[in-house]
């Protein structure tokens, strides 16, 4: 591409501005630089000469159109020199073309933004008691009859959501409990209570540890997975045509995820118990020297079995958490591929958050029941 | 003729946006009827309270002698089934193959045997001019053509009596959207079908319509036949119908 070159002649109280070469959107800033060095003061005639361009953009007719509304604003004449006629043109069409002038967006103050982002949270939250309520009333009559339940499809989930979140769950819990083993041996070795690892792993993996290990793998792992999975189906407009089809989207996608879920969640927290345990089981056998044994015969006679049942109970209430979230965060989604990484994060996010809020309501509950 | 559709003085807002105001119209059953208007005037989203997606702000909808008003839930899940309606990208349900896609419908709602479903499933999807060795593929794998065409057989599964098009054409070659013409001429002589279409098509609209409604600026400016449209006093049909 030939480069444009300005060369600017100065005689008195003239001026004469001279443009050769392709004068396109990359030269403009640097015109544009060399004009307003111009001292224009006593200057009465200006001259802009385009014999000699080969070639004028719209861009940069729009800067030799500024320039000259910027001169006849300063009440200096203008010859504008041009015998080419698709120059004259490209300079006629920006000069006829009628723009209005875009909108600014409106600067908002930090008041503003903390108030109206209160009231989308706000909104936000009524709109998340309402799905829930909506949920209940006018979804949960399908599960009146056993032939409105889908089996088909909750086993499908139950399948896609927690059989094959068996091998994950289950290694993330042997590795807590390998970790929260290995470091209390440690502590306990001090006072000689060695035994002692099997009252504190088996009552807070049992409690604790196993269930909200399983939530949060489960939430990450199938949440996410509902959330996006409705909203592509929103984006495509699947929801709609089930809709229009008289498939009402709770009965065929909703109602059987969070079924599904808390059918399975029960059983993934009896494996994370599992697997945590023998995970627990090993270190205290190479570190303590506490045979598996051993190790069991204590956790049969210290821990009792409601703390396992404390543990599995848990686990409904959290999967219909998770499934919920991550289901109504899916039906958040808008017409825009955006809104799909946004609400599955969101949908992650506030799973876990809603699990441990969950947690701590249980454990107080519990422990006033004096379970 | 009687009236199977009609929309009175309904008014649409999107929060202070006006998109609908006061609009009237009525669709005569055996019809092909379109709706035309410049892009964004709302034709899509009258077809979708049509179609009970989408709630308007005032006004009332009768469709097959319901009041969409005051529909009660098994009417309304009844009225369903009496219509097949054809979404702008075909949204054909993406886990399930073309073949799956048109059986859903029929065995949802009916006790119809396997061996039936699946004649009704050639059938239908030999009738949009698709290959039944089409039938297995899945929707990621066929052309927009072939999309809309499988999204047309599924609309038709239930042997709907109105069909509810939008932008049937829109995005195909102008040898797929003659076919599509025809194939929509065809359906209503063979099956009886009253039929909407919202349709920016010009030489479809020529072909295939027998009266339309013009939506600009938030009004119908011009509801009758296509004969008569020049004496309609709108900017979009003067330069539209030049
Ligand atoms: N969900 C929505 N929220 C806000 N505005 C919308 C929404 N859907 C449509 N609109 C607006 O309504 C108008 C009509 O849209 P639409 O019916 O899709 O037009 P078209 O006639 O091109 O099909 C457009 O101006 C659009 O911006
Ligand atoms: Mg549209």
């Amino acid at each position: 591409m030939e480069r444009s070159l300005l060369k600017i002649t100065h005689s008195n109280d003239e001026i004469t501005l001279i443009f050769s070469g392709e004068l396109s959107l990359y030269e403009i800033s640097k015109f544009q630089k060399q004009v307003d060095a111009l001292d224009l003061d006593k200057i009465k005639n200006v001259t802009l000469d385009l014999n000699q361009l080969s070639f004028l953009d719209t861009a940069a007719s729009i800067f030799i159109n500024n320039f000259q509304k910027f001169l006849a604003f300063k009440k200096i004449d203008t010859q504008l020199i041009c015998d080419k006629e698709e120059i004259q043109a490209s300079l006629e069409l920006v000069k006829n073309q009628k723009s209005d002038a875009l909108p600014h967006a409106k600067q908002k103050n930090i008041i503003e933004i903390i108030g109206k982002e209160t009231h989308a949270k706000y909104l936000g939250f009524l709109s998340f008691i309402a799905f829930l309520g909506l949920l209940f009333s006018t979804k949960i009559f399908y599960l009146k009859s056993v032939k409105n339940i889908r089996f088909r499809e909750i086993a499908f989930e139950i399948n896609e959501s927690a059989i094959k979140a068996l091998g994950i769950v289950a290694l993330t819990s042997f590795l807590i409990g390998l970790v929260v083993a290995y470091q209390s041996a440690y502590q306990l070795k001090i006072y000689g209570a060695n035994i002692f690892i099997v009252d504190m792993l088996g009552l807070s993996i049992l409690r604790e540890l196993a269930p909200l290990m399983t939530a949060v793998v489960i939430a990450g792992r199938s949440g996410s997975a509902f959330t996006a999975q409705i909203g592509a189906m929103k984006i495509t407009e699947e929801l709609d045509a089930m809709r229009t089809m008289g498939f009402d989207p709770y009965m065929f996608l909703v109602i059987p995820r969070i079924i599904a879920l808390m059918v399975a969640m029960p059983i993934l927290i009896f494996v994370a118990d599992v697997s945590a345990v023998i995970g627990g089981m090993i270190i205290a056998n190479l570190d303590l020297g506490i045979t598996p044994e051993l190790f069991l015969d204590r956790f049969n006679t210290v821990i009792d079995v409601k703390h396992f049942f404390v543990g599995i109970t848990k686990g409904p209430f959290f999967a219909f958490l998770i499934a919920s979230i991550g289901v109504y965060r899916g039906l958040m989604v808008q017409n825009d591929t955006q809104s799909i990484g946004f609400n599955t994060t969101k949908s992650v996010v506030e799973a876990i958050f809603a699990v441990i809020i969950c947690d701590a309501i249980f454990s107080i509950a519990f422990t006033n029941l004096g379970i | 003729m009687s009236i199977i559709i009609k929309v009175t003085d309904v008014t649409t807002m999107f929060e202070d946006k006006m998109v609908h105001d006061r609009i009237s119209l009525s669709i005569n059953k055996g019809e092909i009827y379109g709706l035309l208007g410049p892009s964004g005037c709302g034709k899509t989203t009258l077809l979708r309270e049509m179609v009970m997606l989408q709630k308007y702000n005032s006004g009332c909808i009768e469709i097959l002698g319901n009041n969409l008003n005051y529909i009660q839930y098994e009417k309304a899940q009844k009225l369903r089934r009496e219509w097949g309606v054809l979404f702008q990208a075909g949204a054909l349900f993406s886990s399930l193959n073309i073949a799956q896609n048109i059986a859903l419908p029929l065995k949802e709602y009916t006790d119809l045997s396997d061996k039936m479903i699946s004649e009704i499933v050639k059938f239908k999807i030999n009738l949009v001019g698709l290959k039944s060795r089409d039938a297995l593929l899945y929707p990621s794998q066929i052309s927009g053509g072939m999309k809309k065409k499988a999204a047309l057989a599924r609309a038709l599964s239930m042997d709907p009596k109105l069909l509810f098009l939008d932008e049937p054409t829109s995005g195909l070659d102008p040898i797929s959207a003659r076919d599509f013409d025809n194939l929509i001429l065809r359906l209503r002589s063979l099956l009886g079908l009253s039929i909407v279409i919202v349709s920016h098509d010009l030489k479809s609209i020529y072909d295939t319509l027998d009266r339309v409604a013009i939506i600009d600026n938030k009004k119908i400016v011009y509801e009758g036949t296509l004969d008569n449209i020049a004496s309609a006093n709108s900017h979009f049909i003067k330069t539209f119908f030049k």
